[in-house]
């Protein structure tokens, strides 16, 4: 047995807004493609930027990157702000009793001295990595073109930011909030030989200008890389000396990292599969970052995971510029 | 092992402030471009004090749990057809000048605060900035899904990124924000964290999102409920930014001073907009534009400007004139748009007789004496078939862009114009305010994009006005525009309640 409810039907006017009809067609639009699609103001500008009198205010001459329909990229997980949100903290709220069950029992006590100094030696300074992460996204909100690809820079962004305050939070479980953890490994990241490759990379990629080099260095190349390196290869040497624990405070990073890696990578090939010159230009810029990285991140590599973990991970660097078309 | 329990300030201190280094790979000043231009001193970022000390997983859990019900809200309203129940069909057009006209500069929030979120050299501040750019972009997506469904029954929405592009009303606000936005980082928060979300928050955002609440508007009421949260943490904020400044350095204080007066003026004027439609457009009043401006601008200002004192901050310098026009701005710009109603995107219409009483009531010195006679007249010619539309071209303020219809405030009878010649270029004001702005800058304000010119010269299309109403603005002439009796959407709400049209009213009438 079915019921039905009865209500009036009005004939509405039209399904959805002009430029969204422009794009897909006279019908019902999600709320994904009215909240992204040609928001962002491409005409009549008023005044150029004291900050960048060359340029317009929205400019699409900031990235040698050329598109002709800046808007034929999609993120695939048709993140908006509404579905953005309720997707994390969906994932936060894991995260929390993770962290939580990690408190309550005590499981840094668990782990022996040696381990926990590899955590606070290895993981926890990439917190700073992680607020260099949070501005490299945001530069590319600010400059960027389109709101199918700024909306999803600044989500990346603030993921980062979160990322960066787990990190610390790890350091916290591990002191009892002394903070004594944080400082060593702050220390670690201003002084220690270990992490200096890694530190110029990040601090290179904070004085770049064209906003799509930036998402190439940070979100494909370094992004890659560390993920592989820490999240994957550090993680194993971790549990295998007895530190399995941690991975309750890194699932967050890990699904972050694949639900992401689905945009980044859906961003890349829709960049190379525009032309000729796009791909030459990415190219370039992947191959200068990846020579780069190779070397900045060798000496952690070595002392995270042993001397073979950095051709391991550009292996996994490689694999996926292959599969994006490279 | 003891855990130590940590502060709720010492927290946000670890989990953000902390995460920053002293870079010595690089230079600051590469890293941070455009923090020393402006001729701003900042001696020490640590200084600054968090306005919210929010982490990003709170932030998440707070915000998804309002999204949710938001969108709960949405449906519903889709579901039953909640736009049948406002007031009246002619309440709808208040909503079509947010979309069109406010909207947008809620996108232009979220990309300036993304640029400041970026530039400032302090992580407390960036963070900050990065976080109302997060929440702007919630407010212009929420505020597109909830007129969603209205763009399904009237007109007027369909289009409103190309037109707020280039429609001429629509440039007002849109200049107000590229001026901020190609302004340094320090006066953009000025202009906009402090001016613009601060002073004159309750002049822009709260007198609509009333109306919708007196008006039977579930979608916008809701999300202006929802964004309530967002919008005091954009306050305090703006409070945060200006006293940083003012501490950080005494010769702060003039540039910050310059920066008030320019942007408070600056506000004020696209505050016309809302002026008007607080007075004319709402069927249900929620009190008089000068009631407001009374309350939240006179009472609060004054407030504000004692506290800031202390700093060696003034009262903004137009603040005298803004005060006296609170008895005319509404009247004036509503008799601007009946006038130019065939190039706009909404609908207008004389007040009623209850109406234009209400508006003697709340405006005893100057309604009856110089604005009732010509509403009256209107209403006359109105009746007789005669529809009065201007068909000439208005000349524009070359700072806010509005068309010269404001006046002398000591005659009133009287439109203000003023002028200044740069570089052998004449270029006319509406006010003392625009013209100050104006001859501060000038090399920033002759690139004026200014809609009436560009007709002129042919950049919009053409050769007739209807070619540029139609193909350049896409306004759907005799749909979208032209008087709210006898248009679509009237016709379309008689129909949905089984009401008589008003022109076979007035037949019968006569």
């Amino acid at each position: 047995m079915t019921i039905e409810i009865r209500t009036a039907t009005l004939e509405p006017v039209r399904n959805t807004y002009e430029h969204i009809k422009r794009r897909f067609g006279d019908k019902p639009a999600s709320r994904y493609q009215e909240g992204s699609y040609d928001l962002a103001p491409e005409n009549n500008f008023h005044y150029r930027p004291l900050w960048q009198p060359d340029k317009l205010l929205n400019d699409t001459s900031r990235t040698a990157v050329v598109m002709e329909d800046w808007y034929a990229y999609r993120d695939p997980r048709q993140f908006y702000y509404g579905t953005y949100v309720q997707a994390r903290a969906k994932l936060q709220e894991v995260t929390e009793s993770n962290y939580a069950f990690f408190d309550k029992r005590g499981l840094a006590d668990r782990m022996d001295d040696e381990v926990k100094e590899k955590i606070v030696r290895c993981l926890v300074p990439l917190r700073h990595a992680e607020l260099a992460a949070n501005m490299n996204n945001v530069s590319c909100t600010a400059y960027g073109t389109a709101t199918v690809l700024t909306q999803a820079f600044l989500y990346n962004g603030m993921d980062r930011l979160a990322i960066a305050q787990y990190l610390s939070r790890i350091g916290l479980l591990l002191d009892g909030n002394s903070g004594d953890c944080l400082a060593r490994a702050k220390e670690y990241w201003t002084t220690d030989p270990a992490w200096q490759g890694m530190r110029r990379y990040v601090e290179n990629t904070l004085t770049l200008e064209d906003w799509f080099e930036i998402y190439i260095a940070q979100d494909v190349v370094l992004d890659t890389l560390v993920y592989d390196l820490i999240y994957r290869q550090f993680d194993q040497v971790i549990t295998e000396a007895g530190g399995s624990d941690l991975a309750m405070l890194t699932e967050f990073m890990q699904e972050w990292y694949k639900d992401n890696s689905r945009w980044v990578d859906a961003t890349l090939k829709t960049t190379l599969a525009e032309s000729d010159h796009n791909r030459q230009l990415v190219g370039k810029w992947v191959a200068e970052w990846r020579e780069k990285a190779a070397t900045d991140l060798a000496p952690l590599a070595e002392i995270a995971v042993g001397e073979d973990a950095i051709n391991a991970s550009l292996e996994v660097l490689n694999k996926r510029l292959a599969k994006a078309g490279l | 092992m003891s855990t130590r329990k940590l502060s709720l300030k010492d927290k946000y201190r670890i989990l953000t402030r902390d995460l920053e280094w002293e870079y010595s790979y690089r230079d600051y000043r590469e890293i941070f471009k455009q923090e020393a231009f402006e001729g701003i001193k900042i001696t020490d970022w640590s200084k600054w004090e968090d306005p919210f000390r929010l982490t990003m997983d709170a932030y998440w859990k707070y915000q998804a749990e309002k999204e949710k019900k938001l969108y709960a809200i949405f449906d519903a309203f889709a579901q039953n057809n909640g736009q049948q129940n406002v007031t009246d069909a002619r309440y709808v057009n208040a909503i079509k000048l947010f979309l069109t006209g406010v909207s947008p500069l809620e996108y232009q929030a979220y990309n300036g605060f993304a640029h400041v979120g970026r530039q400032f050299g302090g992580v407390g501040a960036r963070v900050a900035c990065q976080m109302q750019s997060l929440d702007e972009l919630r407010h212009v997506q929420t505020q597109i899904h909830a007129m969603s469904h209205y763009n399904k029954f009237f007109d007027g929405f369909q289009d409103f990124t190309h037109m707020h592009d280039r429609v001429w009303y629509l440039s007002v606000p849109k200049s107000f924000f590229d001026d901020a936005r190609s302004a340094g980082p320090f006066e953009f928060m000025v202009a906009i964290g402090f001016s613009f979300e601060y002073v004159l928050t309750n002049l822009l955002f709260v007198p609509f999102m009333s109306g919708a609440a007196y008006n039977g508007d579930m979608a916008t009421v809701t999300f202006g409920f929802s964004a309530q949260s967002d919008e005091a943490r954009h306050m305090t904020l703006g409070l945060e930014i200006i006293k940083f400044l003012l501490e950080q350095h005494p010769d702060n204080v003039p540039v910050v001073q310059r920066w008030i007066n320019k942007w408070l003026w600056r506000g004020t004027r696209v505050l016309t907009l809302v002026a008007m439609m607080m007075d004319y457009m709402l069927p249900n009043k929620v009190m008089s534009w000068k009631e407001s401006f009374e309350v939240y601008f006179e009472e609060a200002a004054s407030a504000l400007f004692k506290d800031l004192a202390r700093y060696g901050i003034e009262m903004p310098r137009y603040a005298e004139t803004a005060i006296l026009e609170k008895e005319h701005v509404s009247h004036q710009a509503w008799s601007i748009f009946y006038n130019y109603t065939h190039a706009a995107a909404f609908h207008t219409w004389m007040p009623d007789d209850k109406e234009m009483d209400w508006l003697s009531e709340k405006y005893p010195d100057t309604f009856d004496k110089y604005y009732r006679a010509r509403f009256e007249h209107w209403r006359e010619l109105e009746r007789a078939g005669e529809r009065y539309y201007n068909p000439t071209l208005p000349m524009l303020c070359q700072t806010c862009q509005i068309p010269m219809g404001f006046t002398e405030m000591d005659n009133p009878t009287l439109t203000a114009y003023r002028q200044s010649v740069y570089q052998g270029e004449r270029y006319n004001f509406c006010s003392d305010g625009c013209k100050d702005i104006f001859d501060h800058e000038p090399e920033k304000y002759v690139q004026a994009w200014l809609p009436v010119h560009q007709i002129f010269q042919g950049n919009c299309g053409g050769p007739d006005i209807e070619d540029v109403l139609g193909d350049y603005y896409r306004i759907n002439l005799g749909v979208d525009n032209m008087d709210f009796h006898g248009s679509p959407d009237e016709a379309r709400w008689n129909a949905w309640h089984n009401l008589q049209p008003a022109e076979d009213k007035l037949k019968q009438a006569s």
